[in-house]
């Protein structure tokens, strides 16, 4: 568990578990097998037969119903068998391991998994107690990576904006919760994005973040101003309990996005949000609907972009995740 | 049996003694001469220790041999012979047992286990609290006539500030020790790494450097208040170590240990979630093992423990917050304190005080030491020996460390008890 175990021996991309350690050669290749599948969704027949005869079983262990229907979209138009399994934390209570529920799901010959969990490191627990040919998937671990979703907002803000060097983006929000953050964090430091800015109350941002090649303001409009790119974290509402945070009023005058707060970003700048939305709280209607935002088009290019990235890493080499 | 150890390098902290001499030990267990042989000695048995370092026994300040209550992961049988194997003849087992150890009956039934195996001591640290619940004293003197070395309420917090002032006025009427791990639960939270770069990196819940500083501060203001004797446990941040050195400065009655680990590992070995290192204190900056070294050095920490808690694999199978915190960490005592030596941090006499005269010291018993008259409990080392640790060849019933693979200098080769050879290339004869 100490090494960065998602590639093999030659180096190729074995699992997807972090964007740690990717080139940034590599997430332009998958941005490109990316491209080629966007037409596929909007066939008439949108399937390629890539994954013909391969078991991928959705293991979300955490409810979700966005990444689980994108995955489970991508894996079908790649003609795999799909299958989803929502574990609740509580058979773990029943006794039963967490390595116990892969084991044996991996008994039935599965391929590949998908994995979700509410604890830091679960994807990589999975990744190393495998047979070599099954291949793990991270949908998000605790606060660690959710590294798919910053491949499909990357590659989002590579449709809108071209390249990434002369780049302004900034995070808004929960940053000490957020496994969004964390990989997205990682992805536009390793795209060579010129700064990345996280806008957040000291109290929602972890202790050591400078180490994570970032700026931190506590000031939206100074945070916002001039950059191409804006990014809002959702808040999670438990998060006045542990006194993160005083009120939703409070915050939302601070960090919400509103259409004034925008305007100190770049005209062309574009809004950006993984989902779900909290209306009033940290956007307003206005901005979420508005013309800058790329909302929408996240969750479409979110199919192709884990189509691509489960190609590659089932296709076991770059070129035989190409779609013909 | 006597016998003599002849030719090793005789290194006896309290006695001062660092010289090539013969240690004898006569038929009863105990130290009968150094360097000659008292009058109509007659010898038995021979040890040759030609270029090998003899000392003291080594006395840990703590040490969880799991029983009673979790057997699963270890006996009293299993680690009091994995410490003989790592030259420990002394062990102390705080009370966090089920039941807990808040009894006289408890800590007499421990010894009494570990006595009948013939291997190390064990001596209990009693409960500070009933059940370690915090909030009702245990009778104290009960348990000190019973043979605890000292009180504490381990792990687990004293959160009502009254109750432990109470606790140590209560302990500092009868001249009792206070063994304190001082931290603010509410800084602690559910946090399980050091809350720094690499917790920021992996998203783990992290437990702040002021979780130590403020559960350091309200204890010694509390012990300047109550004036007992108290000993700090498994300091893990410079900062911390910066407090009890400036207390000891003040002139109030305490010490402190660290554990062996802390003085070799930082957060950064965590790697991708290695839930080998997921240890209560968290492993800190490196800064911090830094001062820990400087305050061992120094004198601020007398005693270097193995803070030993074995695990059954699948504990730490499990993502890293869930996995279950502690190393199996007997074996790798005297040979991380070795590697200190190796480091330059400290000569071999000063490291080996820091394991057996220092902690007897502390616990207040006789040991850790070979003067005539001694009770023969010896470890004898030979400091040139070059070996590769495995994990799944270590004596404890636990092998969870994060050690594996590490290259050592210096290996156990006989260990004595009361006179008697519990561990060496012939073990059983006595």
């Amino acid at each position: 568990m100490t090494g960065n175990l998602q590639f093999d021996s030659q180096g190729r991309l074995r699992h997807f578990l972090t964007i740690d350690g990717l080139s940034r050669e590599t997430i332009h290749q998958i941005f490109d097998i990316a491209e080629s599948f966007i037409s596929v969704g909007e066939r008439e027949i949108k399937k390629v037969p890539l994954l013909r005869g391969k078991t991928v079983v959705n293991l979300f262990f955490e409810s979700s119903t966005r990444t689980r229907t994108t995955f489970e979209i991508a894996a079908k138009r790649l003609s795999a068998d799909v299958i989803n399994l929502a574990v609740s934390a509580s058979s773990t209570s029943k006794g039963e391991t967490l390595l116990d529920t892969v084991r044996n799901l991996e008994a039935m010959h599965t391929d590949l998994f998908v994995v979700r969990h509410n604890q830091s490191g679960t994807a990589y627990l999975i990744a190393e107690h495998v047979p070599p040919h099954v291949r793990i998937i991270n949908a998000g671990d605790g606060a660690h990576a959710h590294p798919t979703q910053a491949m499909l907002d990357t590659f989002t803000i590579r449709r809108h904006k071209g390249s990434f060097e002369h780049l302004k983006v900034a995070i808004v929000g929960d940053l000490m919760h957020s496994r969004v953050a964390r990989s997205l964090i990682r992805a536009l430091n390793t795209l060579g994005t010129s700064e990345v800015r996280v806008i957040a109350p000291l109290t929602l941002l972890p202790t050591g973040h400078e180490s994570l090649g970032i700026k931190a303001y506590t000031d939206m409009r100074e945070g916002l101003e001039g950059v191409d790119v804006i990014v809002m974290l959702r808040l999670q509402r438990e998060r006045m309990r542990g006194a993160h945070i005083p009120s939703e009023q409070e915050y939302f005058n601070l960090y919400g996005l509103t259409l004034d707060k925008l305007a100190c970003a770049k005209p062309d700048a574009i809004v950006m949000h993984p989902g779900p939305m909290n209306r009033g709280l940290e956007i307003d209607s206005a901005v979420a609907d508005g013309l800058q935002s790329v909302i929408l088009p996240q969750v479409t290019n979110g199919i192709a972009v884990r189509m691509a990235i489960m190609s590659l890493i089932m296709g076991g080499s770059s070129e035989s995740g190409r779609p013909a | 049996m006597s016998l003599v150890i002849r030719g090793g390098r005789l290194i006896d902290p309290t006695n001062q003694i660092d010289a090539r001499t013969d240690v004898f030990v006569d038929a009863e267990g105990f130290v009968a001469g150094i360097g000659k042989a008292p009058e109509g000695f007659r010898i038995e048995r021979t040890i040759d220790a030609t270029g090998l370092v003899v000392c003291p026994g080594l006395v840990d300040l703590r040490a969880r041999p799991r029983e009673p209550g979790l057997e699963y992961k270890a006996t009293i049988e299993s680690e009091t012979r994995a410490a003989v194997a790592a030259g420990i003849t002394t062990l102390c087992c705080p009370p966090d047992t089920d039941p807990v150890i808040d009894t006289p009956a408890m800590a007499q039934m421990i010894q009494h286990r570990a006595w009948r195996f013939g291997l190390a001591f064990i001596h209990p640290i009693g409960a500070l609290t009933r059940g370690l619940e915090g909030t009702q004293l245990t009778d104290m003197v009960a348990l000190d006539d019973a043979g605890c070395v000292g009180l504490t309420n381990a792990m687990a917090p004293i959160t009502d500030t009254l109750i432990m002032r109470r606790a140590m006025e209560y302990a500092a009427s009868f001249d009792l020790t206070v063994f304190l791990h001082s931290e603010d639960p509410w800084l602690r939270a559910n946090g399980c790494a050091h809350e720094g770069e690499v917790s920021a990196r992996l998203g783990l819940r992290g437990i702040p450097e002021a979780a130590e500083t403020v559960g350091v501060a309200r204890d010694l203001a509390l012990i300047e208040q109550t004036g007992v004797r108290a000993h700090f446990c498994a300091l893990s941040s410079a900062r911390a170590v910066t407090m009890v050195a400036e207390a000891q400065a003040r002139g109030l009655p305490v010490t402190a240990d660290v554990t062996a680990h802390h003085l070799h590992l930082t957060e950064d070995d965590i790697g991708f979630f290695n839930t080998q290192c997921h240890v209560l204190p968290p492993l800190r900056a490196e800064e911090d093992r830094d001062g820990l070294r400087e305050a061992l050095k120094h004198g601020t920490i007398a005693a270097i423990c193995s803070d030993h808690q074995p695990h059954e694999p699948d504990a730490k199978l499990a993502p890293f917050a869930e996995a279950a915190p502690g190393i199996s960490a007997l074996e790798t005592l005297l040979p991380l304190t070795l590697k200190l030596v190796e480091q330059n941090v400290m000569t071999l006499p000063e490291a080996l005080a820091a394991l057996t005269s220092k902690p007897a010291e502390i616990i207040g018993t006789d040991a850790g030491h070979l003067g005539v008259g001694a009770t023969a409990d010896i470890c004898i080392f030979d400091p040139d020996a070059r070996w590769t640790l495995s994990s799944a060849q270590m004596v404890s019933r636990g092998h969870n460390t994060p050690f594996d693979g590490w290259e050592f200098q210096g290996r156990v080769t006989h260990t004595l008890v009361g006179g008697r050879v519990v561990f060496g290339p012939t073990p059983g004869q006595a």
